[in-house]
């Protein structure tokens, strides 16, 4: 197929329109038997004339290796550790670790060093546990907001608004970021690295004990695990924390190390 | 900016013949399932890429034994490394049918995934996700309902900040869409459209590609134009969503045009387009004006580079501006005036080429936006002749009979337009090609081709002699006894005849 020589430069020179030639219809043009009508086309969903078009976007769907070629090894390094205070993480790619900072140190609460997916959720749980005009509005007006995003719709407890995902919104009964303050349980452990029971557990909102003294937050009825620990055995968590970083090992061992001690 | 991404070169095991037969046989089964709607497209995410039938796969079947035995290990292990192995070896064993089978048949085997996707541990986190996305890619309905569990969680994740773990989330969710309607119905009012809204806002190119790959599997869905599109249909709307002007946004052409991200937009944008809900409203967001920029653009980068994936990206931008082009609110709405611009037409004509070349199969769908361009149109019927497309469109007459009757129809739009027009197709290769095609056995191309004479010896009866004398009364005499065509045949000759 030619094109003429003309056509790039008309593409690349500016925006115009051909003056049109005259039009002029001769009203015989359309007397039977002949039944040419110009018009303008239009195509539905399942058309068959989207049928070529439609098997070449399925075959780059299909195209796996194009993604596998682009995701190259992970580049390694030197082992270094997690530089949050608290965090005894270890990592030797750079990719992992942006991914462990994300989840655990990008959404925390500086209140209570809860950690959350996203900063929408954060912000619901600011909101709800550790602001004292929150409280007091609640106790007049519906406050606890729906956290599906886009859902505006307020409940006046907690509780409600449970059953109003559960029931409108399909979210499961035991969503893991939608914990009632006072059902915490004290066993839960807020160690990094626990591998008990999820389902009861604070599974996502992790404590990394709090080596900054977290300010008590007004009007809260709160029991932590670590509540009554000592600060002199913080302290000497700490720094067997410190020398086991070093080590490389983990925050569940250093403390499985204390308690066999104690 | 235009370069593609290479797949990985396969071990050529055997003949590029053999490969072309096989692609053929493949596209000739592809193009079946399609008739009967059964062509579901995934995308599949893995590290580790089995080789070629015959060799074997890298990972082996797992039984139920060893599934309780990764699942527990990577719940309950105490080095983290070790945990992460035993999801890595569940996520191998997971690329097979049949371990999927049995790992959802297993008891609990979902909840204590859901609790390592959610856990406090990030890797174990991308791990469990990873092992969904492998659940995801089943073919059977019933795996993808397995997963319903996990949905909340997936969507809860979009609006975190790890874009590779985005990413997964949203490849996952684009392959349960558009596997089960029972996934649908869940994610609609989890609140899977106000997520993805929120998530386009990303900046990482992977997780906006992902993004479009999803929503475009939701626009799919054959409940899609009345439950997900509509601007009615409040929270689960596309329509009322900030998402269609982000969608545009994407397919601007300049230098932050991404073109996996915008072949993934511009598919979701014909989804929306065709399913003729609203078009009204993406006219008004300046859809066509979008549409037609990237159409140059798109010419452009052609010219430039001999890159074989332009066409995945010119098919849907076509496909939107032809259906776009049918609506009323064309002529109202302000945005027509970039479509009014020639250089729309000198752009067609050089993916048309492009298409001869590498695509052909993607012939008719460029000559419908000419047909939808031209047919109101007296400027730009103009333009083929003053830019001197006539010949050229002739040339594309032998390339299939579906395409020959579309050269026809744009030649008809011309023509139809009165003697000006005519003139301007006479002399020249016109009527030779008539006397071509009218030797056709195809009867709609040769009633096309009826129509087009016709107009010819009605306003440039010079062309009456010149037919004559080449022969054309018993070119016509062939089609006299075809009942589609008889009428129009006598017609003819009787024109022929007096004239």
């Amino acid at each position: 197929m030619q094109l003429p020589p003309a056509l790039c430069a008309r593409l690349a020179a500016g925006p115009g329109a051909a003056e049109p030639l005259p039009v002029e219809r001769d009203p015989a043009a359309g007397a039977a038997p002949f039944r040419f009508v110009a018009r303008p086309v239009r195509f539905p969903r399942e058309h068959e004339f989207f049928e070529d078009g439609d098997v070449q976007r399925h075959l780059y769907l299909q195209e796996v290796l194009m993604q596998v070629a682009d995701a190259p090894e992970k580049p390694r390094v030197p082992a270094f550790a997690c530089q949050v205070a608290g965090c005894c993480q270890v990592f030797d790619a750079l990719d992992d670790y942006e991914h462990h900072y994300h989840a655990l140190h990008g959404n925390v609460c500086s209140f209570c060093k809860r950690a959350f997916p996203s900063g929408h959720l954060l912000d619901a749980h600011i909101l709800e546990w550790h602001d004292a005009l929150f409280q007091i509005l609640s106790e007049r007006q519906d406050m606890y907001q729906c956290l599906v995003e886009g859902c505006t719709e307020k409940f006046k407890t907690s509780r409600d608004r449970k059953d109003h995902m559960v029931r409108m919104h399909l979210y499961p009964a035991d969503f893991r970021f939608d914990k009632p303050k006072k059902s915490r349980s004290p066993a839960s452990a807020e160690v990094p690295g626990d591998s008990g029971e999820r389902s009861e557990g604070e599974a996502m909102e992790i404590c990394s004990e709090p080596v900054a003294a977290s300010p008590a937050p007004a009007g809260e009825r709160r029991t932590y695990s670590h509540r009554s620990v000592s600060k002199l055995f913080l302290k000497h968590v700490l720094n067997v924390c410190s020398v086991l970083r070093i080590l490389g090992c983990t925050w569940a061992a250093a403390l499985l190390t204390l308690n066999s001690e104690r | 900016m235009w370069s593609r991404r290479q797949g990985r070169l396969r071990p050529t095991v055997c003949g590029v013949e053999e490969l072309r037969r096989r692609r053929r046989e493949q596209e000739a089964a592809l193009r079946k399932a399609r008739r009967e709607q059964q062509l579901v497209s995934k995308r599949l995410l893995r590290e580790d890429v089995p080789e070629e039938a015959g060799e074997g796969c890298v990972a082996a079947i797992l039984g139920e034994a060893e599934v309780q035995q990764f699942l527990r290990q990577a719940q309950r292990g105490t080095e983290e490394k070790e945990r992460e192995g035993a999801l890595v070896s569940l996520r191998r064993g997971l690329q097979h049918p049949e371990t999927q089978q049995t790992f959802i048949q297993l008891e609990g085997s979902m909840r204590t995934l859901v609790g390592l996707l959610t856990s406090n541990q990030a890797l174990l986190q991308l791990e469990a996700a990873r092992c969904l996305h492998e659940l995801s890619h089943s073919e059977h309905s019933t795996i993808a309902e397995a997963c319903l569990p996990a949905t909340s969680y997936l969507l809860t994740y979009l609006s975190g900040h790890s874009p590779d773990f985005i990413e997964l989330c949203l490849y996952t969710l684009g392959n349960l869409i558009v596997e089960s309607e029972a996934v649908r119905r869940q994610l609609l009012p989890q609140g899977i459209v106000p997520a993805l809204a929120a998530c386009i806002q990303s900046p990482h190119v992977a997780v906006l590609e992902a993004l479009g790959y999803a929503l475009s599997q939701l626009l799919q869905a054959k409940e899609a134009p009345e439950k997900i599109i509509p601007p009615a249909s409040a929270s689960s709307s596309i329509l009322a969503s900030t998402l269609p002007q982000h969608m545009l946004q994407m397919l601007q052409p300049g230098p932050k045009l991404n073109p996996g991200v915008a072949v993934e937009f511009a598919w979701c944008l014909h989804y929306i387009i065709c399913s003729q809900v609203s078009n009204p409203l993406l006219i008004g967001h300046g859809a066509l004006s979008t549409l037609g920029l990237l159409l140059l653009d798109l010419a452009g980068a052609v010219q430039r580079t001999e890159d074989a994936g332009l066409e995945l990206l010119a098919c849907p931008v076509l496909r939107c501006l032809s259906n776009l082009l049918t609506e009323a609110a064309v002529e109202t709405v302000g945005g027509q005036m970039q479509l009014r611009d020639e250089r729309v037409v000198a752009a067609l004509f050089i993916l048309l080429q492009f298409f001869f070349q590498k695509q052909p199969s993607l012939l008719p769908e460029g000559l419908w936006l000419l047909n939808n361009l031209t047919a109101n149109s007296p400027s730009f019927c103009t333009s083929l002749l003053s830019l001197d497309l006539i010949e050229p469109l002739l040339q594309l007459l032998p390339v299939s009979n579906v395409v020959s009757v579309m050269v026809l129809t744009v030649l008809c739009n011309v023509a139809e337009k009165g003697p000006a027009y005519c003139q301007r197709l006479w002399p020249g290769s016109l009527l030779p090609a008539l006397l071509h095609t009218l030797a056709f056995s195809d009867t709609e191309v040769v009633g096309q081709s009826l129509e087009l004479l016709h107009l010819l010896f009605l306003y440039q009866p010079e062309a009456v002699q010149v037919f004559l004398q080449q022969s054309g009364l018993q070119a016509l005499e062939r089609h006299q006894e075809e009942a589609q065509l008889q009428d129009r045949v006598y017609a003819l000759q009787q024109i022929a005849l007096q004239g």
